[in-house]
């Protein structure tokens, strides 16, 4: 410390407002916090690495001969419905993990900083970003490895580009869980209560056609059949259809709702 | 004179900034529980503020509701003249606080939770890593920079908890019972800190369970009991105010101590003690006696090795102001 004196408060220029720039520069660094956290503990990749190395072998294996008659021609279903699982799994984990961090004692110092209130909660979303790109990626990695050919690869970058945007914006949905729920446990058990019926009553794992019909009336309501659609035309047609906007609109529909409603919550305890 | 002082330093500023931090009848219920009840505080621009009381007193809740971390339940609360509630982002450019756990990322490391914190209050990159490095060394962390706090120890972490709070220096520092749980060589430590942040041109507001703290480094004093201040003055002021100072007189010669007893007695009106063969001591309730005193003993040609003031303790202070001897002990 120098013994040069700081300013008097009343010298100061402040405001009682954060600008856009400081709000992204905050959100910015308190994403490279969450990255670093991430490095710290590495468990926590865990849902996007294992999961979709694990669960693309054992489901083309177990399921390739029944479903699809041979593991090649069961690779361009399985691989679109992993891919948009693991997603969901991925930003389900936004909402635990994010009531830990709040649970944290840096959050108290979080709130008595002159710094933008989201940004905490931003980092950790931002940093999401990483998790689904490297779910993404792994899965388009073992489905090459085992012989999945795709149409193009424009329309894998697109395929990939479309389910980090639902999976960022349908984390938004167990973010706000994560700020309301009063324990983690409550937010894991919720989450989990979301994502199984969701996953596996979805065209995530077989084709519609084969389910009974009541539960092909589910399946068409459940909105990770439209991802899992879109993403099986462009990576097996190299086409974009209906099911492409429908996801796209359905997804900022749920960031439209969530996001307001996750800050009124987020702001009340912070 | 003074009123026309007063009137010039505010037409220079409208915010009233002779105060660091002001309370009107601030309130904080939990339940039934009136955690802070009507407290008002007026705590000067610069120098050390202590707020002294036992545990559960509320000393946190009232500095958690002036650091913007909790909503009053009632009345009002100023930094520098901003409102806590409606300016809550001037008052966060005004304060730092050490609460009294340590608020840091147990998973990073201690240089990089004082570089996110650097970034966080605007520092560019290489500004808050010089920073970090800075503060590391001052508080003799510099070993420990790249461990994650895991396998930090206890006086470790609020060292660094303390850093992470000076990354810039606010006008008004709080720090929650900053040296609890210290060692010795560390309080004195963050005595020297706290000494030198006050020089620098910042407030302290400082909450305490010792007694000798408040003492030694306190301007101010607010004793809190109930969530209400009990007392509020210089700390030399409040142990004057009981009025229980006492006389000690170290005679040269133990032969006197008879007739210096009876002398003693006679001028004080208050029985004397000889805890020692050439001690006299009592209770002195007037100072202006004590002439009268020094006179008598002279003409009886009693001779003295020296003559004391012992000041009364803040424990008897806080004894004395709600009758419940409730504070621990000096040096605990
Ligand atoms: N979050 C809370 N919920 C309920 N009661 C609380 C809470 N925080 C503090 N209290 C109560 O308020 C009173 C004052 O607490 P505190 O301010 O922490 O005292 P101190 O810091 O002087 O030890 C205590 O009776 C405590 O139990
Ligand atoms: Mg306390």
């Amino acid at each position: 410390m120098s013994a040069q004196k700081i300013i008097p408060p009343e010298e100061r220029d402040l405001k009682n407002r954060i600008s856009l720039r400081t709000t992204v520069v905050n959100s910015l660094t308190m994403a490279y916090r969450s990255l670093l956290l991430i490095r710290r503990t590495p468990q926590q990749l865990f849902d996007v690495t294992i999961q979709p190395i694990l669960f693309t072998g054992m489901f083309a294996f177990l399921f390739g001969g029944a479903i699809s008659g041979s593991v090649q021609g069961y690779l361009p279903i399985i691989i679109p419905g992993i891919l948009a699982t693991t997603a969901l799994t991925a930003s389900i984990a936004t909402g635990v993990q994010l009531r830990e961090d709040m649970d944290k004692g840096v959050f108290n110092r979080f709130k008595s900083m002159p710094i933008a209130r989201i940004a905490p909660l931003m980092g950790p979303l931002l940093a999401d970003l990483v998790r689904y790109a490297i779910a993404t990626g792994l899965t388009f990695g073992i489905g090459y490895l085992l012989g999945f050919r795709w149409a193009n690869s424009l329309a894998v970058l697109t395929a990939a580009i479309l389910v980090i945007y639902a999976a960022w914006c349908v984390g938004w949905i167990f973010a706000f869980l994560g700020t309301v729920a009063p324990t983690t446990q409550v937010v894991s058990g919720i989450s989990n209560a979301i994502l199984f019926p969701l996953a596996f009553l979805s065209g995530a794992f077989v084709p519609t056609k084969t389910l009974p019909s009541w539960l092909q009336d589910f399946v068409n309501i459940n909105p990770l059949t439209y991802i899992v659609s879109a993403v099986r035309q462009l990576l097996n047609q190299g086409t974009i259809g209906n099911d492409f906007w429908l996801s796209i609109v359905g997804s900022a529909a749920v960031v439209v709702i969530f996001v307001p409603l996750t800050l009124r919550f987020y702001m009340r305890k912070a | 004179m003074l009123q026309g002082l007063e009137t010039q330093d505010s037409n220079y500023d409208k915010k009233n900034t002779a105060f660091a931090a002001e309370t009107r009848d601030l309130v904080k219920v939990y339940g039934q529980n009136r955690a802070v009840d009507n407290v008002n505080l007026s705590i000067p621009n610069g120098g050390i503020y202590a707020l002294l009381g036992p545990n559960g007193a509320g000393k946190t809740t009232i500095i958690n509701m002036l650091a913007t971390l909790i909503k009053p339940d009632g009345g009002s609360a100023k930094i520098f003249g901003h409102d806590v509630r409606t300016e809550t982002h001037v008052v966060r450019q005004l304060i730092s606080v050490t609460g009294q756990s340590a608020a840091v990322d147990e998973k990073l490391s201690g240089y990089e939770n004082l570089t996110i914190f650097g970034l966080l209050l605007g520092l560019s990159r290489s500004a808050a890593n010089r920073r970090a490095k800075e503060l590391l060394e001052q508080f003799e962390l510099a070993d420990s920079a790249n461990k994650t706090l895991e396998k930090y120890s206890g006086g470790m972490r609020r060292k660094l908890d303390l850093a992470a709070s000076l990354i810039v220096q606010a006008p008004l520092i709080f720090l929650d019972e900053p040296t609890t749980g210290l060692d010795p060589r560390t309080r004195i430590q963050m005595w020297n800190i706290i000494k030198r942040l006050v020089k620098t041109g910042s407030t302290i507001l400082l909450t305490t369970q010792y007694l000798e703290e408040a003492d030694q480094l306190a301007d101010r004093v607010a004793v809190i009991d109930h969530g209400h201040v009990v007392a509020e003055d210089t700390p030399h002021k409040l142990k004057a105010a009981i009025g229980k100072a006492t006389l000690r007189l170290e005679l040269a010669s133990e032969k006197d101590l008879n007739e210096t007893m009876r002398i003693t007695e006679k001028m004080l009106g208050t029985k004397p003690s000889n805890p020692e063969p050439a001690l006299v001591t009592a209770p002195m309730a007037n100072p202006d006696s004590v002439t009268d005193l020094l006179i008598a003993l002279r003409e009886g040609s009693i001779r003295l090795a020296a003559v004391s003031v012992l000041e009364p303790t803040l424990d008897e202070v806080f004894l004395a102001l709600t009758g419940t001897p409730k504070l621990e002990g000096v040096g605990q």
